[in-house]
């Protein structure tokens, strides 16, 4: 029997709401993040918006040294760093210790470097300068960058991993802090994941034609999952971070408890059976939804609800079908479910961490959040689906089981059940 | 430039990479920049390029190994601006 593994701080940097009192009125009232970008029509990119975080830079300087804060430019690191040392606050811990805090580690998800950040850098080698780029380079060009500059602030002592696996990063990295924490390595975990998504990243989603390309001019109603109109995603950006405990821990020194995280699975479909660098393989969800509710001991029946993966793209309907089928429910049996991303987009490796902040506040605070723009359901999803199982308005009701799950390139899934504490 | 409007200059060179304001404003000859500021070693690297930007300069290798407390700074920094000349 391993560790229980409870959930005591979270902080969040979102398109909608910065700080975890903005995030929560945000996804209670269905407010919109995305916001159309005049640089992207400038570009000449078919979809112009993102779900860009209001986020103040100078900000950083209550998190970290004045000297630290000179010479960071990686927009990843800013919203990683913010996130975890909120959630940290959020925990009750002070950020200043003399001792490595050996019990505690971290793993943090990102995709890659700040490429608007690293053009200054391949600029000055390609113009024979090398000799300028300084000392602060490599830190912030490395994938690791972000788990180093929150362990470093914290003096994080433990196992400190930085974790990509495409858009399932999120969910994978609270999953395997839960997995540390469970199998008694650490006590406690930082855990998320940061993205952002800058032009050159966001250029190349454009050329593959997955992007909203239609609602240019109506940017808060362009991303809409599981409508008739979804016509591709919408790139958000953002970071959130979670404090893991082990429930002793956590219990001996006084920690508010949020929720308890009761297992997950993480899998990856092999790129066979219809899998692909792109798409899914049912089979391989089918089989990670089903091993997540076996590893965390529950039935179907005590899901309550499901924060999908649903980006707005034609694999909207395919996920509701595999849910569907990992669950055997279907029509008004089906769990109420949502997507955050009719209001922020789809923050890639970010994703799984937000969204699961998202689920501990419904819990905690006892709603589900809407579904915005599902004004034309499309019938293919309803078809498998309850109409009613879709709520387009705010339902303020007892939330004691999530089912999280997203999935990524490379046919990557991961699913993770949180449960109200007990 | 005399040394003392180098030693001015330089204080706003340093300033960013040491966390030690109240040290800064008193620092003199012997202020070792890594022991009396704290400046982390990584950072040196910074301080220069920096400096060869402030001051019009290029500080070569051996000469940046010199430069580890203020007043060897100075010497490397006046010596590199009299080469100019």
């Amino acid at each position: 029997m391993g560790k229980r593994v409870v959930v005591t701080g979270m902080g969040i940097v979102s398109p909608n709401g910065i700080g975890i009192p903005a995030f929560l009125h945000a996804i209670q009232n269905g407010i919109s993040g995305i916001k159309f970008m005049p640089r992207y029509q400038e570009l000449n990119f078919s979809c112009q918006l993102a779900g860009m975080p209001a986020f103040d830079w100078e900000s950083l300087k209550n998190y970290i040294s004045e000297v630290t804060f000179h010479g960071l430019k990686g927009t990843n690191i800013g919203y990683g760093v913010v996130a975890a040392l909120d959630a940290w606050a959020d925990s009750g811990a002070d950020y200043d210790t003399d001792a490595p805090r050996w019990e505690t580690g971290c793993v943090f998800g990102n995709s890659i470097a700040d490429t608007e950040a690293m053009k200054n850098v391949i600029a000055k080698v390609d113009n024979k300068e090398a000799k300028k780029l300084g000392s602060r380079v490599v830190e912030q060009a490395m994938n690791s960058g972000v788990t180093s500059y929150i362990s470093g602030r914290l003096g994080l002592g433990n196992k400190i991993v930085t974790n990509s696996s495409a858009c399932a990063t999120g969910t994978q990295a609270i999953l395997m802090g839960y997995e540390y924490i469970k199998d008694g390595y650490a006590k406690r975990m930082v855990v998320g994941s940061s993205e952002h998504v800058d032009t050159y990243v966001y250029g190349a989603f454009d050329s593959m034609r997955v992007l909203s390309r239609k609602f240019n001019d109506r940017p808060e109603r362009a991303s809409r999952p599981m409508s008739l109109t979804a016509g591709g995603f919408v790139p958000g950006s953002g970071a959130a971070a979670l404090i893991l405990e082990d429930l002793d821990f956590a219990l001996a020194r006084g920690a508010r408890i949020y929720a308890e995280v009761l297992g997950g699975s993480s899998n990856s479909g092999g790129q066979r059976q219809g899998g692909t660098m792109t798409a899914a393989n049912s089979v391989g969800v089918i089989r990670c939804i089903d091993e997540a509710l076996t590893n965390s001991g529950i039935t179907p029946q005590q899901i309550d609800l499901i924060s999908g993966h649903l980006t707005a793209t034609n694999a909207d309907r395919q996920e509701i079908q595999n849910w569907s089928q990992a669950l055997n429910k279907s029509g008004n049996d089906f769990p109420l479910t949502n997507s955050l991303k009719s209001m922020i987009g789809h923050c890639l490796s970010a994703a799984g961490s937000i969204e699961t902040v998202a689920s501990i506040l419904q819990i905690v605070h006892g709603f589900v959040h809407p579904n915005i723009n599902l004004e034309d359901p499309n019938p293919e999803v309803t078809n498998l689906i309850g109409l009613d199982r879709l709520p387009v308005k705010m339902i303020k009701k007892e939330v004691n089981i999530v089912a999280k799950a997203n999935f990524g390139f490379g046919d990557v899934n991961s699913c993770l059940i949180l449960s109200k504490y007990n | 430039m005399t040394r003392q409007e180098i030693l001015d200059e330089l204080k706003k060179v340093i300033a960013p990479y040491t966390t030690n304001k109240e040290m800064l404003a008193g620092i003199d000859d012997h202020t070792d920049l890594i022991k009396d500021l704290k400046i982390n070693s990584a950072n040196l690297v910074d301080v220069i390029i920096d400096a060869e930007a402030k001051y019009d300069i290029e500080i070569d290798y051996d000469s940046a190994d010199k430069m580890v407390n203020v007043g060897t700074c100075i010497d490397v920094i006046s010596e590199k601006l009299n080469q100019k000349v």
